[in-house]
């Protein structure tokens, strides 16, 4: 469990990044964090894993304040995707670079080799296992960054805009993989802006702006909210949209999913005739 | 529109770029990465290039300002025309005036110490006069809406600042086409909204013809006159928006068509039959409200 309370934290270049989150991230949950650029939704999660320190206020995850444990000790329990997979990718091969924290974890050779195959295999980057991360394309090491954080099994997995650079069908297989993981009774934490993404994966959603949260609840009872939706600079998604553009037919308009909406269409059609 | 206007037609047709027959393989590689790829962009025309990682949209790319051949070798067959000239014949410097690529991450573009000397930057390898650089400098600043950040150092700008910055820069070039890599990856949605926005105006106000590379399709559908899905190194779909999306090839390689034209699919598979085809969320308000009237 994450507990953050009255978290502030200031860069130090001066600017305020956060003022006063306070959050409680249930174990097995799955967040979604949406909101503006420069909301504070990356200063927020890397908080989660003990990468920067409170200003003022406290994070504390399973009854330990992130102030008293290292980055390394906090890291098993919690792992962390770069937005940018070439902030973290650093190894010669791919392979390597899957098999590099378990290592440090200190991981037995035997595990190690199935753990980088299971997590290889899981991303569909076996056939890159020789390959340096960097003659990659950007969807590929993102997916390469993941392996090597899903490789060690961590109870929380913290993803900064993991559908950056992927393609439509990664996208959806990469949707399957997190909603598999949480029924795993993993805790799953995203940041993202893509709201398609988020409608079709149906988390719980917290809006930030301006480095406070502005609104948490459901992804429908968030997306349709035009006003919160505003307010975090994030749109609608297109079904709400479609049904938001229709006049009053005395039917639902708070709808995220496709086939919820034609199901509601065609019940009013068949009304009608 | 300024002197020393992007839009040069060389020839009769209105075809801005045509590859025939290309094929291409990267120096080292077994296999080629284009596999006989024909396809003509029109001036004026906004094109999004999509299709799955690893098709060859940004081999695609690379051909057209000429990257490859003359930067990554290779094996190049067929032919590259851009503004009429074939583009083995060309240096990438005499390309550059022609074809300007955005790159997808602004960081890996942008290195000066402000954003006045990152846009002036390629004018300046082309050694145009300085009057005439702190023109085009003031107005491609102007035309992507950053006037005020010119003295900014472009490593702290927010990403779509910088992404904005990065437009000006190829822009400055006056290029008669310009090519961008999934320019809104990293904004917010409303941010992204803004940047299509400008590419729109680059493309309605100085005609300069737009390739939009994207997988997210539901912001930018709505801008674009032509598709072109690519697949293993080939043109598998080739034609407008709708025809397009619509259509099953598109659904089976798993292009993310959007939810106004698949809810216009899922309607029809269940004996609904709107009009016309959405691709966007507004169309497909506007042909949902005749349905629900006619009934």
């Amino acid at each position: 469990m994450i507990e953050v309370r009255d978290l502030h934290f200031t860069y130090p270049t001066g600017v305020e990044a956060l003022r006063g989150i306070n959050l409680t991230v249930r174990d097995g949950e799955f967040l979604a964090i949406m909101g503006q650029n420069g909301a504070g939704k990356t200063t927020l999660v890397k908080h989660f894993n003990g990468l920067l320190k409170p200003t003022a206020g406290e994070v504390v995850i399973d009854g330990v304040s992130t102030r008293d444990a290292s980055v390394a000790q906090i890291a098993r329990n919690v792992g962390f995707v770069f937005q940018n997979p070439d902030h973290q990718l650093f190894c010669e091969t791919v392979e390597e670079e899957v098999a590099f924290a378990l290592r440090n974890f200190g991981f037995k050779e035997t595990a190690i080799k199935n753990r980088v195959d299971w997590a290889l295999n899981l991303l569909d980057i076996k056939r890159y296992r020789e390959t340096s991360p960097f003659m990659l394309s950007g969807g590929e090491r993102k997916r390469v960054a993941l392996a090597s954080v899903l490789a060690w099994d961590p109870k929380v997995v913290i993803l900064d805009e993991p559908t950056i650079g992927q393609d439509h069908r990664q996208k959806e297989k990469l949707r399957q993989f997190i909603v598999q993981l949480n029924a795993q009774k993993k805790t799953v934490i995203v940041v993202t802006h893509d709201v398609e993404f988020v409608a079709e994966s149906n988390p719980q959603v917290m809006l930030m702006s301006g480095g406070e949260i502005v609104a948490e609840g459901d992804a429908r009872e968030i997306l349709t909210d035009q006003k919160l939706v505003a307010q975090a600079s994030i749109v609608s998604p297109e079904i709400t949209q479609i049904l938001s553009g229709l006049p009053d037919l005395g039917i639902q308009k708070n709808v995220i999913d496709v086939h919820e909406a034609t199901s509601i269409l065609l019940d009013l059609l068949e009304v009608a005739s | 529109m300024i002197e020393g206007s992007p839009i040069t037609v060389a020839n009769e047709t209105l075809a801005i770029i045509e590859t025939r027959k290309l094929v291409y393989t990267y120096s080292g590689a077994k296999k080629a990465a284009l596999k006989g790829v024909s396809v003509t962009i029109e001036s004026g025309e906004i094109v999004i290039l999509t299709g799955p990682s690893g098709c060859g949209k940004t081999t695609l790319c690379r051909c057209f300002n000429g990257l490859i051949p003359h930067f990554y070798g290779g094996k190049i067959e067929g032919e590259v025309v851009v503004a009429g000239h074939k583009v083995v014949d060309q240096t990438i410097y005499e390309l550059a005036r022609h074809v300007g690529l955005v790159f997808q991450n602004p960081e890996n573009q942008l290195f000066a110490l402000s954003v006045e000397k990152d846009v002036a930057f390629g004018l300046e390898n082309l050694a145009v006069p300085r009057d005439e650089m702190i023109k085009r400098v003031d107005w491609a600043l102007q035309m992507t809406g950053i006037e005020d950040l010119s003295e900014r150092p472009p490593h702290e700008l927010s990403g779509g600042q910088q992404q904005r910055v990065a437009i000006a820069c190829v822009l400055a070039m006056q290029p008669d086409v310009m090519i961008l890599d999934e320019p809104t990856s990293f904004l917010d949605p409303v941010g992204a909204q803004k940047i299509f926005e400008v590419i729109n105006e680059l493309n309605k106000e100085l005609g300069i013809t737009i390739i939009l590379v994207e997988h997210r399709l539901d912001l930018a559908s709505k801008y674009a006159d032509h598709v072109v899905v690519m697949d293993e190194g080939k043109v598998v779909l080739d034609g407008e928006p709708r025809g397009v999306f619509n259509s099953e090839k598109a659904r089976l390689i798993g292009v993310g068509v959007p939810k106004a034209t698949r809810l216009y699919q899922i309607l029809r598979e269940n004996g609904t039959h709107l009009s016309g085809v959405p691709v966007t969320s507004e169309e497909a308000s506007k042909l949902l409200l005749e349905v629900l009237k006619r009934d």
